[in-house]
């Protein structure tokens, strides 16, 4: 490959400025096509109920200028793609120092994860953000094990991430129960829950098993939201504990953590607290998911991803290995719910919505599916790309959106996509996921 | 009596809107294989686009109701087709021959596109247009209860039986439809016969979309209000009626969308309007779990 040479780009003239101008003004008719009266025309409810309206022509204009040139640069792209132009752009070292890099990046990015409350000490900013990247993580990784290990595409995960939630809330607020008592419990409803969902759902494939699981994941918001002697309905539930460190609370009087280390008080030890119980539990996640893979089980998901049929010719139980999918990875949304909540100390049916199933399936899909490594990543840049966008809260979910349709037109495999097959004669070899056949799972 | 039958009344007018957004679902699936997820954000848009066209018409002197509702249509379909047609052509052509869930997240990823672009072009809050059509006809009228049919009714069910009896002579008898089949029976076999797939898909979502923005637009003039967010209930209830149905079977898609109507009204009328939608999602579950095929569809073989 290396010393394949590449013809030099020819400059971009004659019929080929052409063709990208035509697409250009192709480009740019449609738009206004489009955006005429969406964007021209805004209209709003009157002060006396009726509908008022009024122009937005400069609005309009860019919108067209902006259908041009993106009509204009996507025929060049394509142009100049065909023509080997990113290949010479990545030459063989470059292609070396990617892959010592890549082996690198995990351990690297676990050492920086551990170090961050310390580093971060004063920043409870940054600390809050890692929190919550964090959360994030947990969930990409539990969700892996359905979508990634076993192939089942489940649009209802936050179901799951609800019930672990609401669980802890509920058995706080009335029983009285520590955090760590609840955990356990949270994870055995949620992973109840998956089960329960994954009965019915067995015998479908693909699209429909998606659907279900949505309308599933669905029809638990709505009874949170309906449910009000349970679950307080839209107004959520209030006053959760906040976490103590094993019985001892994070508060400063006499029998607080920081009288017992004899340490100064600061709010701060709670946050790092949170950090490292979030820390520790999506590395239970990830290592749980390592282990699993290696066993006939996890070995078993992955024969089911890629062909149904000859699972079952070979005599794996589909069934049951739907089923421990569901549930366990239910079991970790549960986990990741348990903790939302004490660490909010309030919840609410918003927090469940489709969009954050689509999330973090956005996230487990951008990852690689199937790769830990790319989930953790893709959770990283997701997060931090919505807080980028938090000053501009009605372009965060547009955005993801059309980052969601990039990423499945360029990249349909995700950051990392290869696969490393966990069972190998002498050496792994890595092979591009697009090789892969996937069966109907 | 009279109790049911106003409800029965109101539950077709509704099921008919559900069983034209279906319609499109139904030829996307048969044709492609795929769930359009962002088909009810397509109904959205044509909602909207419906109201917007009709202010812009009162605003340019077009005062007669009957003529300008006429244009609103025709002018709904248009730019809501183009919606379709983009859509298509962006988000779901370049996955063609991409892994199985591509399409489908693709697809999730427009709805997120659709319906925040409406959000941020056009405002959160709910939009009101007062009602256009007035009147109907009183069936009967006992001193109690007063049973009527609206004029909104009768011309949104007429205008879904007219749609669906040209839509059906067009997969029956055009060149065109004839594509269509052909597509839905084997593609590469119809490509090799030298039926441009590319094309006939674009036109079945042009066609889709065009008659989603009918359902807006009939939702619109029905229910007077309008905003951003209809598209992604009212796109799984239509779903629902596509499956119920039998996917890809065009009367089914307007058979469910029937029975999803008057299921959803009754549901309201004599059990709970808050658990209105959890009853549709169920009906979802149970018709995929049990009866995967729906009323009209045909079983799907499975190849090795």
């Amino acid at each position: 490959m290396a010393d394949t040479t590449v013809p030099p780009p020819s400059s971009i003239s004659g019929p080929r400025l052409g063709r990208a101008v035509r697409s250009a003004l192709i480009t740019a008719v449609v738009g206004a096509g489009l955006f005429s009266l969406m964007i021209g025309v805004r209209t709003e409810a009157g002060p006396a109920g009726g509908l008022v309206f009024w122009t937005r022509w400069t609005e309009l204009g860019w919108m067209v200028a902006a259908s041009f040139v993106a009509g204009f640069v996507r025929e060049i792209v394509i142009q100049r793609s065909g023509e080997g132009v990113l290949e010479a752009l990545m030459p063989a070292a470059f292609k070396r120092f990617i892959n010592v890099v890549a082996r690198l990046l995990g351990p690297a990015l676990l050492a920086f994860a551990v170090l961050m409350p310390i580093i971060f000490y004063d920043q409870r900013y940054i600390l809050d953000l890692g929190i919550l990247a964090l959360t994030y993580v947990m969930l990409g990784w539990g969700l892996n094990i359905v979508v990634g290990l076993a192939g089942l595409l489940d649009l209802g995960y936050v179901a799951f991430y609800a019930v672990g939630a609401y669980s802890y809330a509920l058995f706080s607020t009335t029983f009285g129960l520590s955090f760590w008592l609840c955990l356990p419990i949270a994870g055995i409803l949620a992973a109840f829950w998956g089960v329960l969902l994954g009965f019915p759902v067995l015998r479908l494939k693909g699209d429909y098993l998606a659907i279900v699981t949505l309308a599933f994941g669905e029809i638990i918001r709505l009874v949170i939201v309906n449910w009000q002697s349970l679950t307080g309905g839209p107004n959520g539930i209030t006053g959760i504990p906040r976490p103590s460190f094993f019985g001892v609370p994070f508060s400063a009087g006499p029998e607080g953590f920081a009288e017992l280390f004899g340490i100064a008080f600061s709010p701060t030890h709670r946050i790092v607290f949170l950090f490292y119980v979030i820390l520790a539990l999506a590395l239970l996640t990830n290592w749980v998911t390592i282990r699993l893979r290696r066993l006939p089980i996890g070995r078993a998901w992955e024969a089911l991803r890629e062909d149904e049929i000859a699972c079952r010719s070979l005599g794996i139980n589909t069934t049951t290995t739907k089923l421990t999918a569901f549930a366990t990875g239910a079991m970790f949304g549960g986990f990741a719910g348990a903790f939302f909540a004490t660490r909010q100390g309030f919840i609410s049916p918003e927090s469940f919505s489709f969009q954050e199933s689509a999330l973090v399936l956005a996230i487990v899909v951008l990852g690689g599916m199937g790769s830990q490594l790319g989930v953790a990543l893709a959770a990283v840049t997701m997060i931090g790309g919505f807080e980028l966008f938090r000053g501009l809260d009605q372009y965060r979910m547009l955005v993801f959106g059309m980052a969601m349709v990039a990423i499945m037109v360029w990249r349909p495999r995700g950051l990392i996509g290869s696969r490393t097959p966990s069972i190998y004669l002498k050496t792994p070899t890595q092979i591009s996921a697009s090789l892969v056949k996937e069966g109907h799972g | 009596m009279e109790y049911f039958l106003q409800q029965f009344i109101n539950g077709i007018a509704l099921g008919s809107i559900y069983g034209l957004i279906a319609l499109g679902y139904t030829m996307v699936y048969g044709i492609i294989g795929m769930i359009n997820f962002a088909h009810g954000d397509i109904f959205m848009i044509g909602g909207f686009i419906a109201l917007i066209a009709f202010l812009c018409l009162v605003a340019l002197g077009v005062t007669a109701v009957p003529l300008a509702l006429f244009l609103v249509l025709i002018i709904a379909m248009l730019i809501t087709a183009l919606y379709g047609w983009v859509v298509e052509r962006v988000a779901y052509r370049p996955l063609r021959h991409s892994f199985r869930l591509a399409p489908m997240l693709s697809a999730i990823g427009m709805a997120f596109v659709l319906g925040n672009f409406v959000q941020i072009a056009q405002g959160a809050r709910v939009k009101p247009l007062p009602p256009l059509i007035p009147g109907g006809l009183i069936l009967i009228d006992n001193g109690g209860f007063v049973v009527q049919v609206s004029n909104v009714q009768i011309i949104v069910v007429l205008t879904t039986l007219a749609l669906m009896v040209i839509f059906s002579l067009i997969v029956a008898r055009t060149r065109l439809g004839r594509d269509m089949r052909a597509c839905e029976q084997d593609r590469t076999m119809a490509a090799l016969l030298g039926v441009d797939t590319d094309r006939v898909i674009s036109t079945t979502f042009v066609i889709g979309a065009a008659l989603a923005a009918v359902a807006g637009f009939m939702y619109l003039i029905y229910y007077g209000v309008i905003d951003f967010y209809i598209g992604f209930v009212a796109g799984i209830k239509a779903f629902t009626a596509a499956v119920l149905g039998g996917i890809g079977s065009l009367p089914g898609a307007m058979l469910g969308g029937l029975a999803i109507g008057l299921i959803e009204t009754m549901w309201s009328a004599y059990f709970s309007v808050q658990y209105r939608d959890v009853a549709a999602f169920s009906i979802l579950i149970v018709v995929l779990i049990f009866m995967p095929t729906g009323l009209l569809g045909r079983p799907e073989i499975e190849k090795v």
